[in-house]
């Protein structure tokens, strides 16, 4: 029999750990991408949304207020960059969206199918983390193209313009999944605090509504007093679909778009690791309701 | 109409069973709605105005609008579990009964916590009524009570149409929200901001702006006398929707189960 060296032995071991993640991801990927009619729904849904928003946006801009100051010099961002952030925001809906969590994930711990979960040799945080980031990214791969692609056509100001620059494109595709990751870190600590409430209707209500205003879902964060929009910024909710969606249109740049990439990375360890022993204390005191 | 009544206490005593539960998903559906609210608040604390339209005229516009929208769910909303009914053939068991159909549909479920949405654009509608300064004459307070009665025609026949359409499709389409969910998120401004087409588009094909636009510029005295009628034109709109239902009931055949 060959002896193998133990550090090899433990590398082998930690890449195994990752690979069972990696199938979780892969089969809630392909699962998602079946869900074809839906995603033409969602597809026309959203690029009515957008388009609305934006003609929504260019009735202040044309604005005069009784001040006689233009709504156009009022404005935070240029209109073309505001425009470029409500199609990505619409094209990349499902990696941000709160309200999109797994039911099953719900259900599961309310009916105690959870304890099956728990047997297997695997991780339940790091199981469903990866379960939500891929059907998150399954639902996004198959919406974003076609709006991305009538938005880059429509005429100038009102669609999408191409990024600041390669490296401020390379940057914002960073940003979008450390951004994603961030989402997903704060539903599970929702998914979490179901052990202890067994019921989630009303945390998530809240907590749901709390998130889409407090990250720039209703109204762009720049759209918001300067004060506000200070403290909003230090906020997890900021680091959510805030900051790619600013750094593609090139709102973001320099030393603010460091600082708030150092922020995203920042609650991304905060929010796992809070997740985390929440979810240890949830196990190790867990009383299964089972039927 | 007798009928409709019981099936009402029936609902509403069925949800009085489970008070905290229903007091919380009204707390919820208030959050959901008060964030659209500060969203509105934010974007006139930096412009003032929307093409002619003050913060307070706008209150007042998204006021009616969610209580029109939230009035229809109430009562109409029995239709959204419709393609649930069909599925299960459970509609096979309605038609059977010697009782109008949609009578029966509506009765199956009504939205109660809804209140709680309804409360907030009571509360938008009366402080924008506060500070406007409208003089408020009896053909005004008539012509509101038209737009809500006209509002919730044209919402419950966008409900009664996503129904009807469940007869073709077998289950619901999602792209119908676009029209529903849609008109509410986007109803909260006058029909008009959002440029010429839109405004034709929502006179002509589906009359939002009959219960919501002119009505109110005859509110704030920049309209004409006639446009106060307009939400009981908007009526009309049940017309085409309930045709579709009847065809579609002609059409039905069960899918068993």
């Amino acid at each position: 029999m060959k002896q193998y060296p133990f550090f090899k032995v433990s590398r082998l071991l930690r890449l195994s750990r990752l690979r069972k993640y990696i199938a979780f991801f892969r089969l809630y990927f392909t699962m998602g991408l079946q869900y074809r009619t839906a995603a033409f729904a969602g597809i026309a849904t959203q690029f009515t949304w957008g388009a609305m928003e934006i003609l929504m946006f260019r009735a202040f801009y044309q604005s005069t207020a009784p001040d006689g100051i233009a709504g156009a010099s009022r404005f935070p961002m240029s209109f073309a960059a505001t425009a470029s952030y409500i199609w990505m925001q619409q094209a990349f809906l499902a990696l941000f969206m709160a309200w999109l969590m797994d039911n099953d994930i719900f259900t599961s711990i309310m009916d105690g199918n959870v304890a099956y979960e728990l047997c297997r040799p695997i991780d339940i945080y790091n199981m469903w983390f990866s379960r939500s980031l891929a059907s998150r990214c399954s639902r996004a791969v198959l919406r974003c193209m076609p709006i991305l692609l009538v938005a880059v056509l429509l005429p100038a100001p009102y669609g999408l313009t191409a990024p600041a620059s390669l490296q401020a494109f390379l940057l914002f595709l960073l940003t979008l999944a450390l951004g994603l990751a961030v989402t997903v870190a704060f539903c599970m600590l929702i998914y979490i605090s179901t052990f202890f409430t067994l019921s989630p209707d009303g945390i998530r209500t809240i907590a749901m509504s709390m998130v889409e205003f407090l990250s720039g879902a209703v109204i762009p964060l720049p759209f918001f007093p300067d004060r506000v929009k200070e403290i909003l910024e230090l906020l997890p909710f900021a680091s959510m679909q805030n900051v790619p969606l600013r750094i593609y249109s090139g709102d973001l740049s320099g030393y603010a778009m460091l600082r708030a990439i150092g922020i995203q990375a920042v609650w991304l360890v905060l929010l796992v690791g809070i997740g985390k022993l929440l979810n240890r204390a949830a196990v190790q005191k867990i009383t299964f309701h089972g039927n | 109409m007798k009928l409709y009544w019981k099936y009402f206490l029936i609902q509403l005593k069925s949800k009085m069973e489970y008070k905290a539960s229903f007091v919380l998903t009204c707390i919820g559906q208030f959050f959901v709605s008060f964030q659209v609210f500060l969203g509105v608040y934010f974007m006139f604390r930096r412009f003032y105005a929307i093409e002619g339209f003050t913060y307070q005229e706008v209150l007042l516009c998204f006021g009616i609008t969610l209580m029109e929208f939230s009035l229809a769910e109430i009562f109409a909303r029995g239709f959204d579990l419709f393609p649930v009914l069909i599925r299960k053939g459970e509609f096979d068991r309605i038609m059977v009964r010697p009782r109008n159909e949609i009578l029966q549909v509506l009765g199956s479920r009504m939205e109660f916590t809804r209140a709680g949405r309804i409360l907030q654009a009571v509360f938008m509608f009366a402080y924008g009524v506060y500070v406007s300064d409208i003089s408020w004459t009896f053909p005004k307070i008539l012509t509101v009570i038209f737009m809500l009665a006209g509002g919730m025609a044209v919402f419950s026949g966008l409900f009664l149409l996503y129904a009807a359409l469940c007869f073709f499709t077998l289950d619901g389409l999602e792209i119908f929200n676009i029209f529903t969910d849609g008109a509410k998120e986007f109803g909260k401004y006058p029909v008009s901001i959002y440029g010429k087409r839109v405004l034709q588009l929502c006179t002509f094909v589906i009359p939002y702006a009959l219960i919501q636009y002119y009505p109110l510029t005859f509110l704030l005295d920049r309209g004409k006398y006639w446009y106060s009628l307009l939400p009981l034109a908007a009526c009309l709109f049940l017309l085409p929707c309930f045709a579709l239902w009847k065809c579609g009931v002609r059409h039905y055949t069960s899918c068993g189960s």
